[in-house]
């Protein structure tokens, strides 16, 4: 029964996806719905497998890179469900649930060594940390989102339509959702943040300390800000704001690579 | 307990005869009335739609026998010759009658494949008889097993879901871009019957606010005060662009009315907020490289016919799907037949059977005067016991005969063999 929550996450996960791929596909409300529910139960699953991979390892879910992929995973579901709920609309899900799976499955296949105990670093770096990688998920969905707006609006205008358009989510309510992301992610990189600088002026009792990965936070965060600024402006509003989207989050995934694993020094913990 | 159907539709009869052969609702009722009075129906149901008028009932007798006298009725009912209506008209019986009804609730026998028009037309004319007692049994089962195949095919298939006229292709894409449309507002550039469609679509679409430009003011009145919209003098573009989502436009011009630098102006006016432009006119109405400007979404005819193409090529992929589901239902439907006839002819057998016993004790009185009335009565019991021992065994095995085919043949011999005509249920 050891990876009872593994199994029955990976089952929660994949038959959502199933339901939601054949929502898509036929347009049935009690389909999606009962592809919901299996997120739902499938986050249930996926927070017991966190934990008790984390008992099993002794350590935080973010002490290591596979731990750290599967809370962003969990993340990720917990954001896109949340914001299923709120605006009403589930024929993306097919799109978002391939990621979740990836990143569980790549984190809890990969070798669980024990690692060494993690240093107790209290609460406040835990909820940077929580908040970073909420942050980043919700990033995440919105380039998600940003990219199937500019696959439909392709679609709608070169006339091929095939089965799809007719079921995804109007390019209005795509945008809405994307904002709605980024919202999400700009609160929580907002805070995250704030929390990190305090635990570091707590550490170092310091405050000039410098690090290449505050420039590229303080960059996300500015560009992310702008964005929402200007994908509510009536120029901005469309293929534009999207792209804008998904150069943002390319600039993320160089703050969680190159800034990560080269540059910075506070963050390098892979 | 058979099923009947007489009627015609747009497959065999001009509209000439589809017209001269339409039931009103009072119609409808008089003529069930009239059925049932004179002995030809005893459960009917008259489905009067603009494609078709057809008679369903369940006659006394043979349903086959009562086809002639139902295909006179209906000539007579609606004075038109018999010989007019012959070819026209067509005959279903059981089986036949039962897929024929679930496949038109199901939209597979329209005009236009999968419509969704006519299962509110089924539900509406079943409503209607049922309301006036004009359906029995039979007829109710047969009607709300239709409805169920309609909401299946519509819920479970692609059949009913993409938009086959250029006008609701239009403002179906509209709503890929907007989404619903209850708070947005469109311009409709000319008055003519193919805007009024559009126009049409719009308002069944919710649509918030409806401006209309015509080069007629009193053409452009008529339709506003028709569809509820504000008439707005011809050449306003700028107010008019700036505050609209939707234009819709189908004015007999030689000339593009709608220039791209009047677009340019237009959409920097209203800050670049996403129009949706449906140019239907011949020629067309709007300049074609207005559809490179930023958030322009701009279709014309040969665009929106195109849909309708694609989307009937989708809809006809989707036929054998319905028609999985109907004939599901029909299997079903007449299962419950079967089962309801089987209850009636073991039932009629029981009382045959009864019946031969109490003659067959009445024959043997005389032989049997040293018996006492108690003894009499024992023996009676004791052998309706057996005759119900002897009738559990073929009861059961009929009941759980899983073919049905088999069930209906079984049935069948069980009535041929122990029933005379007027014992048959």
């Amino acid at each position: 029964m050891k990876d009872l929550f593994l199994i029955l996450t990976i089952v929660a996960y994949g038959s959502s996806l199933a339901l939601y791929l054949r929502f898509l596909g036929t347009g049935r409300e009690v389909i999606g719905r009962l592809g919901t529910v299996l997120l739902g139960l499938g986050l249930i699953a996926h927070y017991f497998a966190l934990l008790e991979r984390s008992r099993g390892l002794h350590t935080v879910p973010y002490h290591d890179l596979y731990g750290s992929m599967s809370l962003f995973g969990w993340l990720l579901a917990l954001t896109y469900l949340g914001l299923e709920l709120f605006h009403r609309q589930r024929s993306v899900g097919a799109f978002v649930l391939p990621f979740i799976i990836v990143f569980f499955v790549a984190a809890h296949l990969a070798p669980a060594d024990r690692l060494s105990p993690a240093p107790a670093r209290g609460i406040v770096f835990a909820f940077h940390v929580t908040l970073s990688i909420l942050a980043y998920a919700a990033f995440a969905l919105s380039f998600v989102f940003s990219l199937i707006f500019l696959g439909e609006e392709r679609l709608l205008r070169s006339r091929k339509l095939g089965n799809v358009v007719w079921r995804l989510p109007p390019l209005e309510l795509l945008e809405r959702m994307s904002r709605s992301s980024v919202l999400v992610g700009l609160v929580s990189i907002g805070i995250g943040t704030a929390l990190g600088f305090v635990w570091v002026d707590r550490l170092r009792a310091q405050t000039g300390y410098f690090d290449p990965k505050y420039v590229i936070t303080l960059l996300v965060l500015l560009l992310y800000a702008l964005y929402f600024q200007l994908a509510r402006t009536a120029s901005w509003r469309g293929s534009r704001a999207s792209k804008l989207c998904i150069f943002n989050f390319f600039v993320v995934v160089m703050s969680f690579t190159v800034v990560n694993l080269y540059l910075s020094q506070s963050h390098r913990y892979f | 307990m058979e099923i009947v159907l007489v009627g015609l539709n747009h497959r065999t009869a001009p509209v000439e005869v589809r017209e001269r052969v339409s039931f009103t609702a009072e119609q409808a009722r008089k003529a069930a009335e009239e059925l049932r009075s004179r002995g030809i129906l005893e459960e009917t149901l008259v489905l009067s739609t603009c494609n078709r008028s057809e008679i369903y009932g369940v006659p006394p007798e043979s349903s086959h026998e009562c086809a002639p006298g139902l295909s006179s009725f209906l000539s007579e009912f609606h004075s038109v010759r018999a010989e007019e209506l012959g070819l026209s008209l067509y005959h279903h019986y059981d089986r036949e009658a039962v897929r024929h009804l679930f496949r038109v609730s199901a939209g597979l026998d329209s005009m236009l494949l999968g419509e969704a028009e006519i299962l509110g037309q089924v539900r509406e004319a079943y409503r209607y008889a049922h309301e006036y007692g004009a359906t029995g049994p039979v007829l109710n089962r047969l009607f709300q097993g239709a409805l169920e195949v309609g909401k299946r095919v519509r819920s479970e298939t692609e059949l009913g879901t993409r938009p086959m006229s250029v006008a609701s292709a239009g403002v179906k894409l509209a709503e890929r871009v907007f989404g619903k449309m209850n708070e947005r507002s469109a311009l409709v550039l000319g008055a003519g019957t193919i805007s009024e469609q559009v126009v049409n679509q719009l308002r069944d679409r919710g649509i918030a606010a409806l401006l209309i430009m015509n080069r007629s003011r009193e053409r452009a009145n008529e339709l506003a005060i028709r569809f509820g919209g504000k008439v707005v003098g011809w050449g306003e573009w700028e107010t008019a662009l700036k505050v609209v989502d939707v234009v819709v436009s189908s004015v007999a011009s030689e000339e593009p009315v709608l220039r791209r630098e009047l677009l340019q102006a237009a959409m920097s006016a209203r800050g670049n907020r996403a129009l949706f432009l449906m140019d239907l006119g011949l020629p067309r109405n709007i300049e074609a490289s207005a559809a490179e400007l930023y958030n322009i979404y701009m279709y014309n005819i040969d665009d929106l016919t195109e849909i309708v193409e694609q989307n009937r090529h989708a809809r006809e992929g989707e036929v054998p799907r319905a028609e999985t589901i109907v004939d599901e239902h029909v299997g079903k439907f007449l299962s419950w037949q079967a089962s309801v006839e089987l209850v009636g002819v073991v039932d009629a057998l029981r009382a045959r059977l009864r019946e031969e016993r109490a003659a067959f004790i009445h024959a043997r009185m005389d032989s049997m005067n040293h018996l006492s009335a108690a003894e009499r009565e024992r023996m009676e019991s004791m052998m309706d016991e057996l005759l119900e021992k002897l009738l559990l065994q073929p009861a059961e095995r009929l009941r759980g005969e899983k073919e049905l085919r088999r069930k209906i043949q079984n049935v069948e011999a069980l009535r041929d063999l122990f029933l005379s005509n007027r014992e048959k249920p």
